[in-house]
């Protein structure tokens, strides 16, 4: 078996790891035994990644910076089989959720998650959460570096942070290492972009303030450009500003993104800064050795220059349509030539989005040690990526993902739909999400169709809390309950790609689960009425506005 | 409430310092114990560091972190060095954090607290923060590791 080419534990992390087991191995009992309330145990369980849901516990698994080896993916499975139901559902955030675990189970679910260096911790609650990345990263060709390397030095210093395991909501972070934000740093609390400055240096421009949820705002640069040395220290004053200063009267304005709209972004950069000045060259400041030590981690398999035209793979597309369609759409290049990076889309038609059973689990761990250096990636759009693979051996993995149901050439379309768990599951939900993603996927199958209709991205939610992210969605789906009544409004125009993003606007009256296929169907017909050549549907959008879409959709329901 | 301090899982008896709320102590700021409101500034305490021997930072919830960034100004930022007391929302399983920030007493309610606190700081043998604890970070010692084996080769 290849061995992986990211951060391995060493015995300071396994050590950090088994003691948190052992502790929280502890708070459980007090709970069991009652001497601790609910309310005291919350926190304490929810920053172990269990949640009390709608009919069970679920517990969220980190899967930092999205990156696996197969031999994690294996035990996921096997987790997931042993005390769960035998499947787990990718999320938005790139962890996995698994919806039936019982709370006495839990800690020894977390010391079986240990045995592959992996955690529950900081899933949750209101502290620093699992850190997010772009899931091309290390073989993405437009990467100026490997953002994962900062993702774990993130990690670790977030990791039982003594001083910000209170705050007052949530902070999410997300790193992008490429120009092509595949990781839209633009809505997390804070997002860091690498960039590569005239003078040739490389440092982060520190994005703040973005975020989904009730409130949808873009982030504000808040430091054009940070020497990459400085990052510990610069969030480090950041989170103090937001600890002391974030509202604590009104959880719907908890986030810092409220800050920064209240104080403006000039008056939080002068807090940032004043209290960044007296820190920066504390121990926070990261030694040219740690960082070092670090990457070298994630060094890049060492991939030999291939054959890029392979007549077996050419043969195979001018005989099977469905091959032909998925080269074009599950495939990204890949920056060792004669490779690629194959997206597994976790959405075949008329299926719950982003779930996997143990089985599919074992298979694409499988393919991945045969075919992509034993490595696999979690994407934000609830995909799963094989990072490293050969274009000679395209049509063994396409096959082999088409045994597990997961070669559906649909990444990027009308079906790969992205969407929150719904009433189905979550105890905030207001409406269900997963059987509107499914009905939707169900109606637009045919694959010819959704690679006319071409790049379109549906994004649902079951409340305003967004985790399904409607609000970036080229058509966004937002669940609502009227009286007792599921109902779902429409947005149109979101976009997170970098440079463009931008939050949809609501075309109208929300409508019932029985007319948003309907709905759908007006918005996709206006576009190919109207669209010229090489518009994507947003583009069009853009270009006619609201209007045309709105008359057709509100004519048809 | 009871007040706890390390080396005792017994409550302990008060030093007999009364601190004077922040307002009351602005206006006679010679006096030596202060309890501060988690929204009062820390940083107006700075120039009378010198002659505080007791400050209280107070949780209104346990789950208000506000305090703990108190502490670490005060500790680790301008050095005060007298105690440093916990009163509100003091649960046990917030000592290991409250330790790290330079907390040394602590009022709370929680039966067991007393037990708890003789076990907080080998509750995790390993942190990745530098903070004013003194304790070395994973990372430090990963440093010191690879030196002293270059040394060796």
């Amino acid at each position: 078996m290849p061995d992986t080419h990211f951060y391995r534990y060493d015995d300071f992390d396994r050590a950090l790891i088994a003691e948190r087991i052992d502790q929280f191995r502890d708070q459980v009992h007090r709970r069991l035994a009652g001497e601790l309330t609910e309310e005291q145990f919350k926190p304490l369980r929810l920053t172990n990644g269990l949640y009390l849901q709608l009919h069970a516990y679920m517990l969220r698994i980190a899967i930092p910076y999205g990156t696996l080896s197969a031999r994690q993916l294996r035990k996921l499975a096997d987790i997931s089989r042993k005390f769960d139901r035998g499947y787990g559902h990718f999320t938005t955030r790139q962890n996995l959720q698994l919806n039936w675990i019982r709370l006495e189970d839990a800690p020894d679910a977390l010391a079986a998650l240990a045995e592959v260096d992996m955690h529950a911790i900081q899933t949750s609650g209101n502290l620093i959460r699992n850190v997010t990345a772009d899931h091309f990263a290390g073989a993405a060709v437009d990467e100026i570096e490997d953002p994962r390397i900062w993702c774990e030095i993130v990690r670790q210093w977030s990791t039982l942070h003594p001083e910000f395991s209170f705050l007052p909501r949530k902070f999410k972070i997300a790193i992008t290492g490429s120009p092509n934000d595949r990781a839209a740093v633009r809505v997390h609390d804070v997002g860091l972009r690498l960039w590569r400055n005239d003078q040739d240096e490389v440092g982060f421009e520190v994005i703040v303030g973005g975020g989904l949820g009730r409130t949808p705002l873009i982030g504000k640069t808040l430091r054009d450009f940070l020497p990459r040395d400085e990052l510990l220290a610069y969030l480090e004053a950041t989170l103090r500003v937001y600890n002391r200063y974030g509202r604590r009267d009104n959880l719907y304005k908890a986030r810092i993104k409220i800050l920064v709209h209240e104080l403006g972004v000039e008056k939080v950069r002068e807090e940032v800064e004043a209290e960044f000045a007296a820190i920066k060259d504390s121990a926070l400041r990261l030694a040219p050795e740690t960082i070092e030590a670090i990457a070298r981690q994630f060094a890049p398999p060492p991939l030999r220059a291939k054959r890029t035209r392979v007549p077996e793979v050419e043969a195979l597309r001018l005989e099977d349509r469905d091959f032909a369609l998925w080269l074009k759409s599950n495939i990204a290049p890949h920056r060792v030539p004669g490779h690629v990076i194959v997206t597994v889309s976790l959405k075949p038609a008329g299926a719950p989005p982003g779930d996997a059973s143990a089985a599919q689990m074992e298979g694409v761990a499988d393919i991945a040690d045969a075919y992509s250096q034993g490595e696999v990636r979690v994407s934000h759009e609830q995909n799963l990526v094989l990072p490293h693979v050969a274009i000679e051996d395209l049509p063994a993995v396409y096959r082999a993902l088409q045994r597990l149901g997961f070669a559906e050439a649909n990444v990027g379309k009308i079906t790969d739909i992205i969407a929150c768990p719904g009433l189905d599951y979550c105890a905030l939900a207001n409406a269900r999400s997963i059987p509107v993603a499914q009905r939707i996927s169900a109606h637009f199958a045919d694959l010819a169709r959704q690679h006319d209709i071409g790049d379109l991205k549906i994004k649902i939610s079951g409340c305003i809390n967004a985790c399904g992210h409607h609000h970036v969605g080229h058509i966004g789906i937002l669940g609502v309950d009227r009286n007792g009544v599921e109902l779902y409004q429409i947005t149109l125009g979101g976009d997170v790609d970098f440079g463009r993003t931008a939050i949809g606007t609501i075309i109208g009256p929300a409508v019932t689960a029985d007319r948003v296929v309907e709905a759908i169907d007006a918005l996709v017909a206006t576009y190919l009425e109207s669209r010229r050549d090489g518009e994507r549907f947003v583009d069009t959008y853009r270009r006619i506005g609201a209007q045309p879409f709105k008359d057709r959709v509100y004519a048809a329901v | 409430m009871p007040l706890y301090k390390e080396g005792s899982t017994a409550p302990v008896v008060d030093t007999g310092l009364v601190p004077l709320a922040f307002a009351d102590w602005l206006k006679e700021p010679e006096h030596p114990a202060v309890s501060l409101a988690n929204t009062d500034p820390v940083e107006a305490l700075e120039p009378h560091l010198g002659t505080l021997r007791l400050i209280v930072l107070h949780f209104p919830k346990f789950s208000d972190g506000r305090a703990y960034s108190q502490a670490r100004l005060l500790r680790d930022r301008f050095g005060y060095r007298g105690a440093l007391r916990a009163t509100g929302g003091v649960l046990q399983d917030q000592l290991p954090f409250l330790l790290r920030c330079g907390f040394d007493s602590f009022e709370s309610e929680q039966k067991g607290f007393g037990d708890a606190l003789a076990r907080a700081r080998t509750l995790f043998s390993v942190v990745y923060q530098p903070v004013g604890d003194g304790r070395a970070t994973a990372s430090q010692l990963r440093l010191q590791r690879r030196n002293v084996g270059m040394a060796a080769d």
